[in-house]
């Protein structure tokens, strides 16, 4: 599934590689938290790991073979952070080193086979083990199914990226089913073997799994013949993640979202994108109703009342960020205001 | 880690492209296969003219044909999706050797095959030409942040000595009569792949506390710092230079 050079369009790409960094920025810092200042040895090791497990061959039937891809493994052994951390390493260095997946699409493959798998992964896995029964087994299941999810919506995430900025006009519908019906397969090898492999650590190591870090019991104390809680030991504080730089990141973001919404959109393909071109070619779009937003001022990316096509498209991109940015954050201060008390150094998994 | 601190894409030499500091030749390569990627796919021209510029830096890098054809092999999964895309792509259709074939699938599978095939022999020459540690030094300098580099230099490092593991327990394995046939036999890969992440993390661990003991406390110290003088960039930037011209080229004509 490694995308090579021009096959998604230069426009897309360049988006990508902003999604790509911004995740490795935030993934960074998670990762710190994650891990502290073993980051470095550990993640270095376990991508070496990924790295390792993607060699492993399956069987499936007579004379053909799968591998693993290891986003929801990662995800659910060492943490949602440092998972998309590893992937996104191997990734790299396999396109760097190894010339396998193109240099210009690796925000392309990092958005696809690390962020998406991990993250989408990471909260089915969550997601279920809220609902599912406190047991070793739970977590078994919930990685069966984590990764069963996470290989098909990393696949349509593919077919998204590829009706926005694909070079060829292969219909719609036909990659979506090429796409997803294979990847369904390749899911269920994918989450069989995720499975048992999570379930073989827990069997040896619970304490390693972070995703069973919530099963974890409690040190118990035989006191005068009556258990009895230890008390909790003091956790050594975490140095927190740097400060200083959270407003350089966040300037360089937003400057470099407007230039791209702004300025590189001029150039962006003025033909119509592909989803826009197969409905205009099957003749689609001619039934089609006028969209309920249609008469908003910044109705098909263009400002009214500003007549220069490239002025008007590059204002409303830029106005487009500013909306995305003010909603963005007000759903990570939202998130934020309920953090402090989910760190508690005791029990960190839940 | 027997086999040397090289990877099996480095080839040893002292050619003026070896001796290029690795930041100016990774912004190269990245430059050149951003220009080749914006190329419209009907100046059929441009891309000769992008495969005689990376011939040239091949022949001035002393890397043989045969070398770099033989790494190309790793392209093959996607050529033969392109293949297909003459089949099932939409649009008018011409006939050929009796088969019905899609003009648009046509101009997609070229599209593909030749900015795929362009930027695999880049990243393929940035790699025969560059070893590893400067690599990662070049992309430090490129302001990749330092504890992704590190990230990167302790998967390398350790990249071998774990895949050494995996290769030990599979022979330890088959010493023992196992031979994975089919879908039953899942689980006893899947252990391995376990004990596998087992022996990793307790490594990375092993390896941490190593570092620690001899003053680590949360950044590498830089010996060998790597700068690159104005001749040196104008040297690497020919070819993306000379690439931009080409596209130029290719737009307007």
């Amino acid at each position: 599934m490694h995308v090579p050079d021009g096959f998604i369009d230069a426009p897309t790409s360049a988006v990508t590689a902003v999604v790509a960094a911004g995740a490795l920025a935030v993934s960074l810092r998670g990762a710190r938290r994650e891990l502290d200042e073993r980051t470095a040895p550990l993640a270095g090791l376990v991508a070496a790991f990924i790295f390792a497990v993607q060699m492993l061959n399956f069987p499936v039937a007579a004379g053909t073979s799968g591998h693993l891809l290891g986003g929801a493994l990662a995800a659910i052994l060492v943490g949602p952070f440092t998972g998309v951390l590893c992937v996104s390493v191997v990734l790299l260095m396999q396109g760097v080193l190894f010339a396998d997946g193109g240099l210009t699409a690796l925000g392309v493959n990092i958005t696809d086979m690390a962020i998406t798998t991990t993250v989408v992964s990471y909260a089915v896995f969550r997601a279920l083990l809220a609902v599912l029964p406190r047991k070793r087994r739970s977590v078994t299941v919930a990685s069966f199914v984590a990764a069963l999810v996470s290989v098909p919506a990393a696949a349509v995430v593919f077919t998204l990226l590829y009706a926005v900025g694909g070079t060829t006009d292969v219909s719609l519908g036909k990659v979506a089913t090429a796409m997803i019906g294979v990847h369904v397969l390749i899911g269920v090898g994918e989450a069989v073997i995720t499975a048992l492999t999570v379930s073989a650590v827990i069997a040896v190591r619970p304490d390693l799994v972070h995703g069973a870090r919530g099963l974890r019991q409690r040190l118990k104390l035989r006191v005068d013949g009556v258990l009895v809680d230890a008390p909790a030991p003091v956790a050594a504080r975490t140095p927190a993640a740097a400060r200083t730089s959270r407003r350089t990141l966040w300037a360089t973001g937003l400057v470099t979202s407007l230039v791209l919404a702004g300025f590189v959109s001029f150039y962006a393909s003025a033909n119509p994108d592909g989803l826009e071109k197969v409905a205009h070619d099957q003749g689609i779009d001619r039934k089609a109703e006028k969209h309920a937003a249609a008469d908003s001022p910044l109705a098909d990316y263009g400002v009214r009342n500003v007549s220069n096509a490239r002025l008007s498209g590059g204002l409303a991109g830029v106005i487009g960020v500013g909306v995305t940015v003010v909603a963005g954050s007000a759903v990570f201060w939202a998130l934020r205001r309920r953090r402090p008390e989910d760190v508690s150094p005791v029990d960190t998994g839940l | 880690m027997g086999a040397g601190h090289a990877h099996r894409l480095y080839r040893h030499g002292h050619s003026p492209v070896h001796g290029l500091p690795p930041h100016t030749k990774l912004a190269a390569a990245f430059l050149f296969v951003v220009v080749v990627v914006s190329t419209p796919r009907e100046a059929m021209w441009a891309f000769a003219g992008y495969a005689v510029l990376l011939a040239a830096v091949a022949a001035h890098a002393r890397v043989p044909a045969a070398f770099l054809l033989r790494r190309l092999l790793i392209e093959v999964p996607f050529v033969a999706f392109a293949v297909l895309m003459p089949f099932v792509a939409e649009g008018e259709r011409v006939h050929a050797l009796g088969l019905s074939l899609s003009v648009n699938g046509l101009w997609g599978a070229w599209n593909v095959l030749a900015k795929g095939t362009l930027g695999v022999a880049a990243s393929v020459l940035l790699a025969a030409t560059t070893e590893l540690r400067e690599l990662l030094l070049g992309l430090q300098r490129l302001r990749l942040p330092p504890l992704l580099v590190q990230i990167a230099s302790f998967m390398i490092r350790y990249g071998d000595v774990i895949t050494d593991e995996m290769r030990r327990m599979r022979i330890a394995r088959e010493s023992r009569g196992f031979e994975a046939r089919g879908v039953r036999h899942w689980g006893v890969l899947a252990k391995s792949a376990g004990a596998l992440f087992i022996r990793s993390y307790e490594r990375g661990e092993r390896v941490h506390l190593a570092m620690v003991s001899r003053g680590y406390a949360g950044s590498m110290p830089v010996i060998d710092e790597v700068t690159a003088s104005g001749a040196q960039w104008r040297h690497a930037l020919t070819l993306p230079c000379a690439a931009l011209v080409v596209c130029l080229l290719g737009w307007i004509l």
